[in-house]
C-alpha cells in the first residue's frame, strides 16, 4: 500500500476531501520523528533503540459542533477512513457556541526563525553517543568511593518536523531537534543507599554541557543524600533549589490555563489584574527565544507564538489561552495552543521562567536560621481546584544558615495561594535548562511533617 | 485460548505479514551473535468520549499499528520500531536491533526465561466498547450529567469522560513462539466540583475493566460513580486542615492498596533487583512485613484492568506470591531479567506499546485478606487518620521512600472516625512500613479499574487491592503541626 510523504499540500488535500463532505471548518496536524536513545550502566552498553515515526490528526467542524481523529497509517484508504470517521463523530458531539477555529487575520503571517534545529548533528555517528554515556556514566562513578553502582546513563536524541494546515488559509512547517543525557548514580553507606541524578538538555548538540562535568555533579548531589533521616513535625522556611523552584512555576502554568480556569478548576480564577504573589514574583512566558526548548514559530492553531509578561511584581497580568479557553473567558487567545496530534487543542507554555533576582544561593541559605532546602521532591499531592500542596520531599537540613545534614521521608504542605505570597527571596540563578525553570526560591514558612 | 489464532490472522490479513516472514526476519535479528529475538506487532484503537458542561464536547479516535523488533544479547537490548508494517522495513529494524550485540565480549549465548504456563481466556468480550453505537455512548454521558446535578444544588461542574481501547497483539520469538492476544479496554470516569460560599472542591470518581459496555450500565454502576464523585467533592466543603505529623493510619479496602503498588510492588521488579539498586536487593528470604502481611501480584483475575491473558513477551500470565506471612518471597519478571538472574518467567513483561521495550511491571497487586472486622480496627485506634480514598503515588526504589496522596481522609479519635480532613500526602519508607501493620482486615476489596501505573517514561494498566489495615506509625503531610 503506498504511504504519502507528509506534507502542506497533504493537509491542504485532505482538508478538501472534509469540504467535501460538507465539513464548515477543519485543521491537520501532522508529525513525523526520527528518534534515538542508548543507556549505558556499570560502563556497558545496555539498550540501543532507534525508530522512525508519522502521526496525521484531523480535526472537523460541521457547524459549531465537532471531532477529531488520528492516524499513523498514512495511505490513501486510512485517510479516507480518516476523513468519514471524523465527520460521522462530529454527527453525536453538541453545538458548542464557542467552537471554532481562530480569525484568519490573527494567523501566524511571517513565521521567525528560531533555530530550532541542528541539521548537521544528524552525522553523530551511534558510537560517538555511545561513548558520550559511557563517559558521562564514568564521571559520576570514578567521583568518590562510595559511588558503588548506577542506575545507568543515557543519550537521546530526536529529530522532529510539524506541519500545520488549516481551512482558514493557514499553512506552515517547522522542523527540531533535541539531544539531551542523563546519569543516575546510586552511593551507599553503611548498608542504605541513595540515588540521584543530573542532566543536560539543548536543541544543539555542540551546546551540550560536558559529560564529565554532569556526571561530577550527579555525583556531588547523589553523595550530600548519604545519611539522610527525618526531622520533628515544625513550621520552618523551605528554600527551593531551582529544580524544585521551576515545579511550582508548572504548578503556576497549569493553575493559569484556560481550561482549568473556564472549568472553575484552578485556584486562580477570576484573579486577572489583582495580586497573587509577592512583589519579587515576576514570571515570562515565551514562545520566540531563540534556540530554546519550548520555542516555536507558530502555535497548535497556526497563531503567532510571543513574550509575555504572566506576573509583573506579584499582579496578575495574563492567563495562558487558545482561541476556545480565551472564547470561554471573553479574551483572545494568547498563543499557547498545543496539539497532540488527533486531538482538540489545549493549553500549554512555552519557555515559561520566574525572573531572576537579586539575591545569590548562598546568600538565601545564610538567611535561614532553621529550615529546609529542598532537592527532590516525589508525588502528585497539589490539589488544582484548592492550591492545597502536600509533597514528599528530601534535601538538606540548614541550621545557623549552614547546610546540617541530609533529610529524607519527610512531607512539605501549605497551599499555594499562600506560598505564593510568601515567596521571601529570589535567586540571581536562573538558568534555563528546560521549558519551565526558576532561580532559587525561598518560602517564608511551610510545615514539614517528619517524626 | 480462543483468541489464539485470530492475531496472527488478523496481522496477516492486514500488512500482508506471513510466518514464514517472520522466521527470516528473526533470522536476520538472531544472526549468528545474538541469544534471543522477537517482534512484537500491535494494533490500537482509542476512543475517548467527553462531556462538559452539559455538553459531550469531544469526540476522538486514534488508529497506531506497528511493530517493534528486540534482540538480546547477554544483559543488552537492541530495539527498532516502526510504525510502517512491511517486510522490508522489518527487516531494517532487524539489523538496527543486531547492532547491540556487535562487540559482545563472549559468545556464550545466555538463555532468556523459559516459557511456561498455558496461556488463559480472561477477557472474552463479545462487542469490544469501541464498537457499541456511539449515540448509546453519548446518552449515557447526558445521563449521568443529569443525574450527577440533581443529587445535589451545590455541584457546579460535572466532567465525564469514556475512554475506550481495542489492542491487537502478536508476540514471535526466535524460541518458535508465536502468540498473541485481543485486549479490550474501557474506562469510565465522573469528576464534579462543588461549590459554597466560595469554597470549591473537586471530587472524582470511576471504574472499568476488560470489559462490556453492559459493565456501566446493566446495574447503573453509573449512577454509584455519580454519587461517589459528588458526596467527595461535598464532604470536602466541610474538611478542615490535616494533620502533620507521624501517627496511627488506617486504610480503607480497595484502592488504598496503592500503599503496596508504591512501597512495595516497585521495589520487587527484577530490573531494579538484577541491579541492585532496589531497597530491597538480595532481601528474599528475610522479613519486610508483620506476619499478618501476604501480598501477591496476579495477573489471572478475569475481567481485571491489570490482567492480561499473556505478557508484551508472550508469556502466561501467572499469581506471584511477593510477601507470604510477612517474608520476602518473589519477584516480578521479564525474559531478560528472569534469564540474568535465573530465576522463572512470572508474565510480567509489559510495554506500552511497540515503541517500547518490554521492563517487569506489576498486573494487580494486593494483600490477602487477613481476620480482623473493620470496625475493630477504628476502635483500636486513640488518635489516628482513616483514609480511604487515594490519588497518586510515587516511589524512590533506591531509598525505599514512597508516597501517596489521600483524597479523602478522617481523624480518628478514641476509637471513632470523626471530622473529615483535607488531603494529604503519606509517606514511609517501602521495606519496613509492613513490619508496622498491626492489624488486617476480613473485608479484601479490589480497585474499580482506573489505575494506571507510570515507570520510564511507559504507561500501562494496572489494579490494586487491600483489605482495611492499620499502620502503627505513619507519616501523615498535613498542615496541622
Amino acid at each position: 500500500m503506498e504511504r504519502f510523504d507528509l506534507s502542506q499540500e497533504l493537509g491542504q488535500e485532505i482538508l478538501g476531501m472534509a469540504k467535501a463532505k460538507g465539513a464548515s471548518q477543519g485543521d491537520v496536524v501532522m508529525a513525523e520523528s526520527d528518534s534515538f536513545f542508548v543507556t549505558v550502566r556499570m560502563g556497558e552498553v545496555e539498550k540501543i533503540s532507534q525508530a522512525g515515526e508519522k502521526r496525521l490528526g484531523l480535526r472537523l467542524f460541521f457547524g459549531n459542533s465537532s471531532a477529531s481523529a488520528s492516524t499513523s497509517d498514512i495511505s490513501r484508504k486510512s485517510i479516507e477512513k480518516l476523513v468519514d470517521d471524523t465527520a460521522r463523530m462530529a454527527q453525536v458531539t453538541a453545538q458548542d457556541p464557542h467552537g471554532g477555529l481562530p480569525e484568519a487575520a490573527d494567523l501566524a503571517s511571517e513565521l521567525p526563525q528560531l533555530d530550532l534545529l541542528d541539521e548537521p548533528a544528524r552525522a553523530v555517528s551511534v558510537d560517538e553517543k555511545i561513548q558520550i554515556a559511557l563517559d558521562t556514566e564514568n564521571g559520576a562513578l570514578t567521583y568518590d568511593a562510595r559511588i558503588t553502582n548506577s542506575e545507568g546513563a543515557e543519550f537521546s536524541n530526536q529529530f522532529g518536523r510539524v506541519i500545520y494546515a488549516s481551512s482558514q488559509g493557514f499553512a506552515g512547517a517547522y522542523a527540531g531537534s533535541t539531544f539531551g543525557y542523563s546519569v543516575s548514580p546510586v552511593a551507599s553507606q553503611n548498608g542504605s543507599m541513595q540515588r540521584d541524578y543530573w542532566y543536560s538538555s539543548n536543541r544543539k548538540f555542540a551546546k551540550l554541557e560536558s559529560p564529565k562535568s554532569v556526571g561530577a555533579r550527579a555525583a556531588q548531589r547523589v553523595l550530600r543524600r548519604l545519611g539522610a533521616r527525618k526531622v520533628k513535625t515544625c513550621e520552618v522556611p523551605v528554600v527551593f533549589d531551582p529544580e524544585m523552584a521551576a515545579s511550582l512555576m508548572r504548578n503556576l502554568a497549569s493553575a493559569l490555563s484556560g481550561y482549568a480556569l473556564y472549568k472553575g478548576a484552578s485556584f486562580l480564577i477570576d484573579k486577572l489584574g489583582t495580586n497573587i504573589g509577592a512583589e519579587l514574583l515576576t514570571v515570562i512566558d515565551d514562545g520566540t527565544i531563540p534556540g530554546a526548548l519550548g520555542s516555536r514559530p507558530f502555535d497548535g492553531e497556526g497563531l503567532p507564538t510571543r513574550k509575555k509578561i504572566v506576573v509583573e511584581r506579584g499582579q496578575l497580568q495574563s492567563y495562558l489561552l487558545d482561541t476556545y479557553s480565551g472564547k470561554k473567558l471573553g479574551m483572545k487567545s494568547t498563543g499557547n495552543a498545543s496539539r497532540s496530534v488527533g486531538e482538540a487543542p489545549g493549553v500549554s507554555p512555552a519557555n515559561f521562567y520566574l525572573a531572576s533576582g537579586k539575591d545569590s544561593p548562598e546568600k538565601i541559605i545564610k538567611s535561614v536560621k532553621t529550615g529546609l532546602y529542598v532537592t527532590e521532591m516525589i508525588g502528585f499531592g497539589v490539589n488544582m481546584v484548592t492550591g492545597d500542596y502536600s509533597r514528599g520531599a528530601a534535601g538538606l537540613w540548614i541550621e545557623n544558615g549552614e547546610f546540617a545534614f541530609p533529610v529524607e521521608e519527610i512531607t512539605i504542605a501549605g497551599n499555594l495561594k499562600e506560598m505564593l505570597q510568601n515567596i521571601e527571596m529570589v535567586g540571581d540563578d536562573l538558568e534555563m535548562r528546560g521549558r519551565i525553570a526558576s532561580p532559587t526560591v525561598k518560602i517564608s514558612s511551610m510545615t514539614v511533617a517528619g517524626d | 485460548m480462543a483468541a489464539a489464532n485470530l492475531p496472527a490472522a488478523f496481522f496477516g490479513d492486514n500488512f500482508g505479514v506471513k510466518n514464514s516472514d517472520l522466521e527470516k526476519v528473526l533470522d536476520t535479528a538472531l544472526a549468528k551473535k545474538a541469544d534471543y529475538a522477537d517482534l512484537y506487532f500491535e494494533y490500537r484503537q482509542n476512543e475517548g468520549v467527553s462531556l462538559e458542561e452539559g455538553m459531550v464536547k469531544n469526540c476522538s479516535q486514534s488508529i497506531a499499528n506497528g511493530v517493534g523488533v528486540r534482540v538480546l544479547a547477554d544483559a543488552k537490548t537492541g530495539y527498532a520500531y516502526t510504525d510502517d508494517i512491511t517486510i522490508k522495513n522489518l527487516e531494517l529494524a532487524a539489523r538496527t536491533a543486531h547492532y547491540i550485540a556487535q562487540n559482545r565480549p563472549s559468545p556464550m549465548p545466555v538463555p532468556v526465561g523459559q516459557q511456561r504456563g498455558e496461556a488463559h481466556n480472561l477477557y472474552p468480550v463479545k462487542t469490544p466498547v469501541n464498537d457499541v453505537d456511539l449515540e448509546k455512548k453519548v446518552k449515557l454521558l447526558y445521563e449521568i450529567d443529569k443525574f450527577a446535578h440533581g443529587l445535589d444544588p451545590r455541584v457546579k461542574n460535572v466532567f465525564v469522560s469514556l475512554g475506550s481501547e481495542y489492542k491487537v497483539i502478536l508476540v514471535a520469538s526466535s524460541q518458535g513462539l508465536v502468540v498473541g492476544d485481543i485486549q479490550p479496554l474501557t474506562r469510565l470516569n465522573v469528576t464534579c466540583i462543588a461549590e459554597e460560599n466560595g469554597n470549591r472542591q473537586i471530587g472524582s470518581f470511576g471504574g472499568g475493566g476488560r470489559v462490556e459496555f453492559g459493565f456501566f450500565v446493566d446495574h447503573q454502576d453509573w449512577q454509584r460513580y455519580a454519587s461517589e464523585a459528588v458526596r467527595q467533592a461535598i464532604l470536602n466543603l466541610t474538611a478542615t486542615d490535616a494533620p502533620a505529623g507521624t501517627m496511627d493510619v488506617v486504610l480503607g479496602s480497595g484502592w488504598p492498596g496503592i500503599l503496596l503498588h508504591e512501597a512495595i510492588g516497585h521495589g520487587l521488579e527484577g530490573d531494579f533487583n538484577r541491579k541492585k539498586t532496589s531497597a530491597f536487593t538480595d532481601r528474599i528470604g528475610q522479613r519486610v512485613g508483620s506476619e499478618l502481611c501476604t501480598v501477591v501480584d496476579d495477573g489471572t483475575i478475569p475481567s481485571r484492568r491489570g490482567s492480561i491473558n499473556i505478557d508484551d513477551e508472550g508469556t502466561a500470565t501467572h499469581r506471584t506470591v511477593l510477601i507470604e506471612n510477612g517474608i520476602l518471597k518473589g519477584y516480578l519478571q521479564d525474559k531478560l531479567n528472569a534469564g540474568l538472574m535465573k530465576m522463572a518467567l512470572t508474565g510480567n513483561g509489559r510495554r506500552e506499546s511497540y515503541a517500547h521495550i518490554p521492563m517487569p511491571r506489576m498486573t494487580n497487586t494486593f494483600m490477602l485478606a487477613g481476620e480482623s472486622a473493620p470496625e475493630d480496627i477504628i476502635r483500636s485506634v486513640k488518635k489516628g487518620l482513616y483514609a480511604v480514598s487515594f490519588g497518586g503515588g510515587q516511589v524512590d526504589i533506591t531509598s525505599g521512600k514512597f508516597v501517596f496522596s489521600a483524597s479523602e481522609a478522617y481523624l480518628i479519635e478514641d476509637g471513632k472516625v470523626t471530622e473529615p480532613v483535607k488531603g494529604a500526602t503519606l509517606i514511609g519508607n517501602g521495606p519496613d512500613v509492613l513490619t508496622r501493620v498491626s492489624m488486617v482486615g476480613s473485608d479484601l476489596k479490589l480497585d474499580e479499574g482506573v489505575g494506571t501505573c507510570g515507570k520510564d517514561g511507559q504507561s500501562v494498566p494496572v489494579g490494586v487491592g487491600l483489605p482495611t489495615i492499620k499502620i502503627d506509625g505513619l507519616t501523615v503531610g498535613g498542615t496541622r503541626a
